[in-house]
């Protein structure tokens, strides 16, 4: 009994501690790896889709945070998020919110690590559970510099 | 007792100038090096007001080792490293570190109340496109910059940090000696 009681006493610490936590949007973010693998689409395979002539683009949708959009994003990328706040979750679904369930869309963040990205799983989810079927996640290791514009695919930034 | 002499500041900051080829070469473990035209160049000038609303001039740190750190609240690694950070700013300042910390996050409000909760012995100041652009792109996080007594960007790491290997580099540019 006294065990289960520090055991219950420990977990609520812990919990607390999680809560409360620095970086607001850290505090409870799903993880990227709840994404499944069948989902993710490598940026060399998207940048040969978006360079591709004659068929039709996705739509690309940056659900990280806007400095770093500002800074540069995939050429023709748009701007929805963060997914890690309501807000942002908020303005992903008003962009998404005139389209067909079966729109073509790749999200994408970027912002750190892969294991540590607290948007793209959230934007994930929500479009899923708005019922978006055709929903692809670029797939970014390390982070957009290094998986993306260093690789040399199209960049544009918000000058 | 063996007394230990510390060397002149001129010959620290000479073989500092040596040691920085082999931290470019090297980077701290688990960060990946950067493309690097940036390195061993003068670090890019800014002013900027931190958020204490001093004003924050990169140039006014000249002769010392500046940690110059992007981060921001909600990137997990960033958030596990500026605590040690703030310990060497404590420990190293009198041996002539200064850590700066640029924030990439949307606003200062979450800052602010980061802080409140995770008091940080060094300035931060509010990055935007701009400082991101000027410093060869900040296209993630976290991204720290080495800059040596002289103002040259010796390092720049991408990534998460090993924090060990980047304190012997740090002490090893110092100008004076770490008490």
């Amino acid at each position: 009994m006294k065990h289960d009681a520090r055991t219950a006493l420990a977990t609520l610490c812990l919990m607390l501690c999680i809560y409360a936590c620095p970086g607001d949007a850290l505090a409870k973010h799903l993880p990227a790896s709840s994404i499944p693998a069948a989902m993710l689409i490598e940026p060399a395979a998207l940048a040969a889709e978006l360079k591709s002539a004659g068929r039709a683009k996705p739509l690309v949708l940056q659900v990280g945070f806007h400095t770093l959009y500002e800074e540069a994003h995939i050429a023709g990328a748009e701007y929805a998020g963060p997914a890690a706040e309501e807000a942002g979750l908020r303005e992903l679904g008003l962009r998404v919110k005139s389209l067909p369930k079966d729109a073509d869309i790749v999200i994408y963040c970027g912002c750190c690590p892969w294991s540590h990205c607290p948007n793209i799983a959230a934007a994930f989810d929500r479009l899923r559970s708005l019922g978006f079927t055709h929903v692809r996640v670029l797939h970014l290791a390390d982070n957009f510099g290094a998986d993306w514009v260093d690789k040399g695919y199209p960049v544009a930034s918000a000058r | 007792m063996k007394t230990v002499r510390a060397p002149r500041p001129g010959r620290r900051i000479g073989a500092a100038a040596l040691l920085a080829l082999g931290i470019a070469a090297l980077g701290a473990g688990g960060a990946r090096s950067a493309a690097a035209p940036l390195l061993n160049r003068p670090a890019p000038p800014f002013t900027r007001s931190d958020l204490a609303g001093k004003t924050l001039r990169l140039g006014d740190y000249r002769g010392k080792v500046v940690l110059l750190n992007f981060w921001a609240t909600w990137c997990g690694p960033c958030v596990a490293e500026v605590p040690r950070f703030s310990a060497w700013q404590k420990r190293y300042a009198a041996a002539g570190l200064q850590v700066i910390g640029v924030s990439m996050d949307d606003g200062g409000a979450v800052v602010k109340r980061f802080l409140r909760r995770t008091p940080l012995a060094y300035p931060i100041v509010l990055g935007d496109a701009r400082l991101g652009r000027l410093y060869g792109g900040i296209n993630g996080l976290p991204q720290s910059f080495l800059i040596d007594p002289r103002g040259r960007i010796v390092a720049r790491y991408v990534g998460e940090l090993d924090l060990a290997r980047l304190q012997m580099q740090i002490k090893a540019l110092l100008p004076r000696r770490p008490g």
